[in-house]
Formats: C-alpha cells, structure tokens, sequence
C-alpha cells in the first residue's frame, strides 16, 4: 500500500461528508449546489487516489476517463440547478 | 524531489484542500464561500497534477473551478441569500447533530473499504487492457482512447447528459442581459485575451490525442473565450443569431457521434467499432463537434437562458422576452436581477 494514495483517498472521504453535511443542513441553495460540487470532488479525489500505482507507473487511465466525464456532468447538473434556483427566486419574488 | 519534501507536500497540499473545503462550506457569506470554492477547485487540480492525472487537472482547473465559480458568482446576485429561520432551534440542532454524525460514519466506512482495497492485490486489468489495445485505438493518450474508444458509449451518454441540462435551462426563460460595454482597461484585455483562448482550445482538441487534452478541456476554454466576451458586454459572443445553427451547433456533439456510429452499423461493424486505420481521423471528427457543443453549451449555461431573439432586440426591452415566453408576460421578466 502507497501512503500518498491512502492519504489522498482518506483526504476524499473527508472531504465527501463534509460536503454532503453542508448540502442537507444548509438553508440557502447556492450553498447547497456549491456543496453538492465540493462532494463531487471529494469522490473524484478518491477515484484519482485509487487510479495512482506510485510515481514509477503509469496511473490507471479508466478512473481518470471517469473523473473527467464526472466533471462535465457535474457542470451541466449544476447550471441546470441554479437556473432553476433563479426561476424559483423570481416566482417568489412575484409572489 | 526528495520522498521528504514530496510527504511535506502532500501534507500541505491534503490540509489546505480540506481547510479551503471546510470554510467554503461554513463561511456565513455565500460571495465568500463562492470564491473560496474556486480557490479549492485550483487547489484540487493541484492534486490531481500530483497524482499523475493530467487530463483531470485541466479539466478541473477549467471547468470544476473556473466554470463552475463563474456560474456560482454569477447566480449569487439573483439568489436570495439563505433566511435563518427562528423557532425549532432545539430540534435543528438535534438534526444537524444526526447528520453530523451519519456524514462522518459514511466517512469512515468509505476509509476502511478503501484500506481493504488497498492492503489487497493490485487490481490492474483494465489498466492493463487499454495498454494493450491503445495502439489500435487511432490515439496514444491513454483517458482519450478510453474515453473515446473503449468506452465511447459513455462519452455519448454524457453528450446527452450535457445536451438535456441546457435543454433544461434554456425551457427556464430568457438569460441574463448582457453586461455593459466594458471599459477601456477590460476591453483591451478582452482583446488579448479571447485570441489566446481562441489557439489555446484548438491546441488541446489537438494535442488531446497524444499528450494530455481533449474535447471537455478545448470546449471549456473556448466557453472560457465566450464567458469574457460576454463580460466585456457582447450581447452575442459569437454565436449563431439564427437559432436554427445554434440548436444545430448544440446538437452536434450527440449528432456527430450517433452519425458514425450509424454509419459504422451500416458498414457491418460494431457500433461505434471503429476500424483501427479510422480510428484516429473519426475521434479527432467527434472531438472537433464535441467541442464546439460542449462551448455552446457552456456559454448558454453562463447566460442562464435563452439568448434574445430578434424580435427582442428590435421592441422595448422591458416588454420583450414576452414574445418568447408566450404564457408568461410577466413585464418585469427582462432577466434582470430584482431585489427581493
């Protein structure tokens, strides 16, 4: 077992419940849909640690296709929340 | 470097990733909490450069810290800022003990299956396969052979993913206005800036086929181009005024990919079973209109609805976006930000 992937992952596990912590208990949504990015990147950082076979190999390519797909579909999933976000601030605010 | 200073590194690097995540997370205003994210999503890439995961670096470096700050900052004006509601302070202090603590158990149990992964066998068969097949796969980056190849099934689904989201978004209404014309000292960087952004992500949609780069990270900074001509009060930013092209340019990147898998069905071979003396001049095909409709898409996403359409632009600017939203003639609906 390599320290650094272990630290790394560890690092990701944190960082993933810190996260998911934030997007259940926090009122406002931005906050929630920053939070819900900031888990994302916390299971990507656990997807790269798992990928990472020392600096004498090369890393595992599969998780990383993964990753990058992760982050395109986390982008599209947070445009389309926070538009809605905006469309519901302006219904309140008709209200 | 030596293994000493790299651990130092790693140690400085895990605990800012953690304490940025924690006061993004926890700052009491969200304009702070929007910055400090996109200084975590630097950091992050950081990480991923230090794990060997180059292509995820740019793509985290472009999109998860840059795109995604620039979407948070700017919904920030428009969102109301969260409402600390009184009364039941007794029971949402028992919820936020509960979640605390199931947040930090799901923690640990994901460490401890990970330390029995890692104290196990290496598991090293993918990795392995796409070694031995890259040289059939028309590219020698290893993450664009798999995303684009071996596994070009998923990257399809994530085009549609992409393509439903703004979809979605532009179904919301019509976008933000245009900024005002900026002045002389951003336009001028503007003026650099976009040509640069411009050479920057047709290099990577090249270079992705042997060196680290790609369709996501070449959209990105050509939605990057995009977002700074907006800010410079471009109302068009170079995008089709027909929307007919642009909803063609939207839907090239699922068309493109489905056509030669189509036309490879057609031919008798697998779906998207390129034959290996193709294989190359077909990715950099899907990579190209991939490109332009991950940066299309980016770009409405950032202007958060429909782009105003002519009849729009030529009546009263508060009463236009009526004639698009048809059942909602709301006169107050110009895409501005309200106070609440």
């Amino acid at each position: 077992m390599l320290t650094a992937q272990w630290l790394y992952a560890l690092t990701g596990c944190v960082v993933m419940a810190l996260g998911l912590r934030t997007a259940l208990l926090h009122p406002s949504l931005l906050r929630r849909v920053l939070a819900i990015n900031i888990m994302g990147s916390g299971v990507f950082m656990l997807l790269v640690a798992v990928a990472y076979r020392g600096p004498d190999l090369a890393p595992d390519p599969v998780p990383h296709a993964l990753v990058l797909t992760g982050i395109v579909v986390a982008v599209s999933a947070t445009a389309l929340a926070l538009a809605l976000a905006r469309r519901l601030a302006r219904e309140r605010a008709d209200e | 470097m030596s293994p000493l200073s790299l651990a130092l590194f790693d140690i400085l690097l895990l605990v800012s990733i953690v304490v940025l995540a924690w006061t993004a997370l926890t700052s009491a205003d969200d304009r702070r909490s929007v910055i400090l994210f996109m200084a975590f999503g630097l950091v992050v890439a950081l990480a991923w450069a230090r794990l060997l995961a180059p292509d995820v670096a740019l793509a985290e470096a472009a999109i998860g810290a840059g795109l995604s700050g620039a979407l948070l900052l700017a919904a920030l004006r428009e969102l109301p800022s969260a409402v600390p509601s009184s009364g039941q302070a007794l029971r949402q202090r028992a919820t936020q003990g509960t979640v605390s603590v199931l947040s930090a158990a799901l923690a640990g149990m994901l460490a401890w299956i990970l330390t029995a992964h890692f104290e196990g066998p290496a598991r090293d068969e993918l990795a392995r396969a796409v070694a031995t097949h890259l040289e059939l796969s028309g590219v020698s980056n290893p993450v664009t052979a798999v995303l684009l190849n071996f596994r070009g099934y998923d990257t399809l689904l994530e085009l549609a993913v992409l393509l439903a989201a703004v979809l979605g978004i532009l179904a919301l209404g019509p976008g933000r206005a245009a900024y005002r014309p900026s002045g002389p000292i951003f336009d001028a960087l503007a003026r650099w800036l976009t040509p640069l952004l411009l050479v920057t992500a047709g290099y990577l949609l090249w270079v992705g086929a042997h060196a680290p780069g790609g369709a996501f990270q070449a959209g990105a900074t050509l939605a990057a181009a995009g977002i700074v001509l907006r800010l410079a009060g471009s109302e068009w930013i170079g995008l089709p005024h027909d929307g007919a092209v642009l909803r063609l340019v939207m839907a090239a990147g699922v068309g493109v990919f489905l056509a030669v898998g189509v036309s490879l069905l057609v031919l008798g071979r697998p779906f998207l079973g390129y034959p290996p003396a193709w294989a190359g001049a077909l990715i950099l095909l899907i990579e190209s209109a991939a490109t332009l409709a991950i940066a299309a898409t980016l770009v409405l996403a950032f202007i958060g609805g429909r782009l105003p359409t002519e009849a729009d632009r030529k009546g009263d600017a508060v009463t236009a976006p009526a004639a698009g939203a048809g059942a909602n003639p709301d006169p107050s609906d110009n895409g501005e930000p309200r106070p609440c």
